[in-house]
């Protein structure tokens, strides 16, 4: 057995019996119970479990980075493959001392979730991967200079020598993760604790990073401690999976075995609870915790048969290009650049009682087109109008009395449920305030209205009279839907309402929606970059790119036979929690402006620039924007 | 960046002439002019008047003109350096500023660097170790510094000298070097003056400051990148002083554009309690006076320190901080 234990690779982490805990307003808040786990040289481990379940709080940990005011017991042995000293403990190292500064950094490097906040805007990248080398090599500055760019150009940059003196906020997303992966390994560490690397970002541009760390993992021979909720990222490029509820691990062991025989009931329910490709028409997502809903108590007479003409919401040519604030420090008659519009020629008919999926990546214009539908910004050109059996409204026009009826049968939900409900208002007061405005009733009845409410998404009347902050986010966001019901509206833009979310209350949101838009007769335009959401909950989808909508048909079309490049390659970067269906991280991940260029010549506009450019019939409700004059077979090919 | 700073440049003179119109009208509001108000002291005092002289001075410095004409006669007199006669010192207002003002310099000039120097490492302790007894204690100091009004202080502190140590603290120097020419003892004695006015006028300067500092230090302790900073290896020292010491310092130089009035106005209540030969107290007796040329000459000159102060800390800020510099519509 010692010998045994002798020829296996030694663990390069392992963690036994942790216990963390943090003291908040004089109360004692545990986040981790008696963890262990071990993560074996260069392999990837993947730490699973929702927000709140104590991983960020252990990938901290392992590195002495927790915050001063937690309570820390067990141990967290390091066993460097370079030294000969055998593990180190890292717990009772003193904080910020000279040993634990050694390995930080040095032979363990961390990427963090958030790579808009992760850089110093002061310094420039250059500056601050340098840095490590400074500490931990005794390299000079020319030959540190060289490893950097040396780095910067593994991890995807064509010219590091202008990256590293570039500062982090003129990179986008994807660009300031990659340079972050390159500043935690300029050292070549044995470990790299990557916290949610990817959440933050894109579809497209996930696969690009998930593609790079996993390129580097093998070319640098290291071990990656990945903490993820998105069981599909962990299918995708995990050796072995750890899973952690609430503080305590449930369930570790190689990904074949977690995913092909999962075990524990949390994890089964954790699968259930994502929304996944191939759902079939009736099937639903079942939520870890179920709420129970009570919507006979709601307005429902207001909302019944709603009769009148098959298209509620009709968007006509929508264009809107924002100035650039970059402008204003110019000098006046200096030269400016044209800038791209945001939203550009953009049509589509909404039909009575149907939910409209808007996909794409962040920055194609899909909030933009919910603004100024909801009249939050005036668009250059186009027209909406809405027509919901009353008779037809002209939205971007309309004024008075005549937008005052409109905003009562239009409404919005928000993606933060943080920030959209006031903080100064108890739930009741929010949930009354649009009635208040509107003239609703009299007192009593606005009460009743608001319990009716309250029922109808599964909480409690005693939450009227408690503040938004005492709720979890997936309550905050069920108020936020209250509060849009409140007035009794026909249509709701929902704008990424579960992407802030943990994927455990996801699928409360989208199931209490679902029921709503069943029972209520709603009609729903919901926008989101995430595909698998938007094909649990659309019944046509609208692809956007670039502000304009490349592609529109019913969800099984897109889903299963999408035409335009675009959409195809959006389909091709989701990772799915199915280790048969991998990434196929040779086409995924190719960032749109560049993949463009490879298009079928139907697609791009090169040459005869927008105008040229119209949507093409594909039958049964499928359009695709090519070229006036392409032909049908070459669309299809 | 030339470009910008040129065209700031340009714009300052539109502003400069809106400000000029202000101050003059300002100065013009009170019915009458310093004659009259020099005619009826003298008529209070029972002396008789030489109305001849009078009217020749009147219409010498162009006060039966209409305003529109003065003020050009004002302004122009400016542009050329000339900045007119105080009636009241008799003298031309260069030289009626002219020593005091480099007094006033410096004492400003040093109370802001014992602001900065008192302000800065109790800053950064109170935010490092937050809500500790050292911060709370000097939380409650600071605020008491900010609640204490400085002439009050100067009251006080001369109250006390003069009671245990039977010394008069007022005056910026020893009495027989007022009006003196420079000398190693004139100096010696600035020197041994000066701690006290610079303490008194400091203490709620560097009150504020260490308040300031410590919330925008709050504010940068809890940045992601301090965290990326600290993975890296980085000792705690130079983790605070490279990352968010320095992103707390962007009010600090902000602040410029409204020091450098500040340097030359300098305190003028407690300056007028400590009877410190600075210009506060003369501005003040000015506007009393309606000594025309001389508080407007003086206003304007504190509204051109402002707008060349703005414009430093613009252009400090932009050279110091790249997001201004480079970052105008491209960030998100």
């Amino acid at each position: 057995m010692n010998s045994n234990a002798r020829r296996r690779p030694r663990d390069l982490l392992r963690i036994e019996d942790l216990h963390v805990s943090f003291s908040l307003m004089g109360a004692r808040i545990t986040a981790v119970r008696g963890a262990s786990l071990r993560v074996l040289p260069g392999k990837v481990t993947a730490l699973v479990g929702e927000s709140g379940s104590g991983k960020s709080v252990i990938s901290q940990t392992a590195m002495g980075l927790q915050p001063p005011t937690a309570r820390v017991s067990g141990r967290i042995l390091f066993d460097d493959p370079l030294s000969d000293e055998g593990p180190i403990d890292i717990l009772p190292l003193p904080r910020d001392g000279r040993k634990i500064r050694s390995i930080r950094g040095g032979r363990m490097g961390m990427i963090f979730q958030e790579p808009m906040t992760s850089f110093s805007p002061l310094h420039t990248i250059g500056d601050q991967i340098s840095e490590s080398l400074a500490i931990h090599s005794g390299l000079t500055g020319t030959e540190m200079r060289e490893r950097c760019e040396d780095m910067l150009s593994r991890v995807g940059f064509s010219n590091p020598r202008k990256v590293y003196d570039m500062y982090s906020f003129e990179l986008s997303g994807g660009m300031r993760q990659r340079a972050m992966i390159a500043m935690a390994l300029v050292c070549g560490p044995a470990l790299l604790i990557a916290d949610e690397p990817t959440t933050a970002l894109d579809v497209t541009i996930q696969a690009q990073i998930l593609k790079l760390l996993r390129d580097l993992q093998q070319q640098m021979d290291m071990a990656v401690l990945l903490v993820t909720h998105d069981l599909g990222v962990v299918a995708n490029i995990a050796d072995e999976v750890v899973v952690i509820y609430q503080g305590e691990i449930m369930e570790a062991g190689p990904v074949e075995t977690i995913f092909q025989r999962p075990a524990h009931p949390y994890l089964k329910g954790l699968m259930a609870a994502i929304p996944h490709f191939g759902m079939k028409r009736g099937d639903r997502l079942k939520p870890l915790r179920e709420i129970e809903v009570d919507q006979d108590s709601l307005l429902s007479k207001k909302y019944q048969a709603r009769t009148g003409p098959d298209v509620i919401l009709s968007v006509r040519d929508l264009s809107k290009t924002f100035e650039s604030r970059k402008d204003s420090w110019n000098m006046p008659g200096r030269h400016k650049e044209k800038p791209r519009p945001a939203v550009d020629g953009v049509s589509f008919d909404i039909r009575r009682g149907e939910c409209l999926g808007l996909v794409g990546e962040s920055g194609c214009g899909k909030t933009t087109v919910s603004k100024i539908l909801m009249r939050a910004i005036k668009p250059d050109a186009g027209s909406v109008l809405f027509d919901d059996g009353k008779g037809p409204v002209d939205v971007l026009n309309a004024s008075g009395a005549e937008l005052q009826s409109l905003r009562t049968r239009m409404q919005m939900v928000f993606q933060d449920p943080q920030s959209s409900l006031s903080p100064r208002m108890t739930v009741g007061d929010i949930l009354r305030e649009p009635l208040d405005i509107h003239d609703y009733g009299d007192a009593a009845k606005r009460r009743m209205a608001s319990k009716a409410l309250i029922r109808a998404i599964g909480l409690d009347e005693a939450s009227l009279k408690r503040y938004p902050h005492s709720f979890s986010g997936g309550q905050r966001q069920r108020i936020g839907i209250a509060r849009a019901l409140a007035l009794g509206p026909s249509m709701i833009i929902c704008d990424e309402p579960v992407s802030a979310l943990d994927v455990s209350v996801q699928a409360q949101i989208l199931n209490l929606l679902k029921d709503l838009q069943k029972d209520l007769g709603l009609t729903y335009l919901f926008i989101s970059h995430n595909l698998a959401v938007v094909d649990y909950m659309a019944d046509r989808v609208a692809v956007m790119w670039a502000g304009r909508i490349v592609e529109i048909a019913p969800r099984e079309i897109i889903m299963t036979a999408p035409v335009h490049p675009y959409t195809r390659a959006l389909l091709d970067a989701v990772p799915f929690p199915d280790l048969e269906r991998p990434l196929n991280f040779e086409t995924a991940g190719r960032a749109s402006a560049v993949s463009r260029e490879s298009w079928a010549r139907v697609f791009r506009d090169d040459e005869t620039g927008s105008e040229g450019m119209a949507p093409a019939d594909l039958g049964g409700g499928h359009f695709v924007l090519a070229r006036r004059n392409a032909d049908m077979r070459e669309l299809s090919s | 960046m030339i470009r910008y700073i040129l065209w700031r440049i340009a714009v300052m003179v539109p502003t400069l002439a809106l400000i000029s119109v202000l101050v003059f009208t300002i100065i013009e509001l009170p019915p009458g002019d310093y004659f009259e108000s020099y005619i009826a002291e003298l008529r209070a005092m029972g002396e008789a008047t030489d109305m001849a002289e009078i009217e020749e001075l009147r219409e010498r410095y162009g006060f039966d003109k209409p305003p529109a004409l003065r003020y050009v006669y004002w302004v122009g007199g400016m542009l050329t350096g000339d900045f007119g006669y105080s009636f009241e010192y008799r003298l031309p207002v260069s030289e009626v500023v002219g020593d005091r003002l480099w007094l006033t310099v410096l004492v400003s000039f040093v109370t802001i660097i014992f602001t900065w120097l008192i302000a800065f490492p109790i800053g950064i302790y109170s935010a490092t170790h937050q809500y500790s007894w050292g911060d709370y204690g000097l939380t409650l100091a600071g605020l008491i510094g900010i609640a204490v009004p400085n002439f009050m202080l100067a009251l006080v502190v001369m109250y006390f000298a003069n009671i245990w140590f039977g010394v008069s603290i007022g005056g910026l120097m020893d009495r027989q070097y007022l009006g003196a020419p420079m000398s190693w003892e004139k100096v010696r004695s600035i020197l041994s003056h000066i701690w006290i006015p610079v303490i008194i006028i400091g203490t709620a300067g560097t009150a504020a400051m260490v308040r300031r500092l410590r919330a925008n230090l709050l504010d940068e302790l809890n940045k992601q990148y301090v965290v990326t900073a600290r993975s890296k290896g980085l000792p705690p020292m130079r983790v605070l002083t490279k990352y968010p010491l320095r992103m707390s310092l962007n009010f600090f130089i902000s602040d410029i554009g409204s020091i450098l009035p500040s340097i030359i106005s300098g305190a003028e209540v407690t300056a007028i309690v400590l009877s410190l030969e600075t210009t506060g107290p003369m501005l003040i007796k000015a506007l009393q006076t309606q000594d025309m040329y001389l508080a407007g000459s003086f206003l304007m000159f504190l509204a051109f320190l402002t707008v060349i102060g703005v414009l430093v800390s613009d252009i400090a800020l932009a050279i110091l901080d790249p997001r201004i510099r480079l970052g105008g519509g491209a960030r998100k």
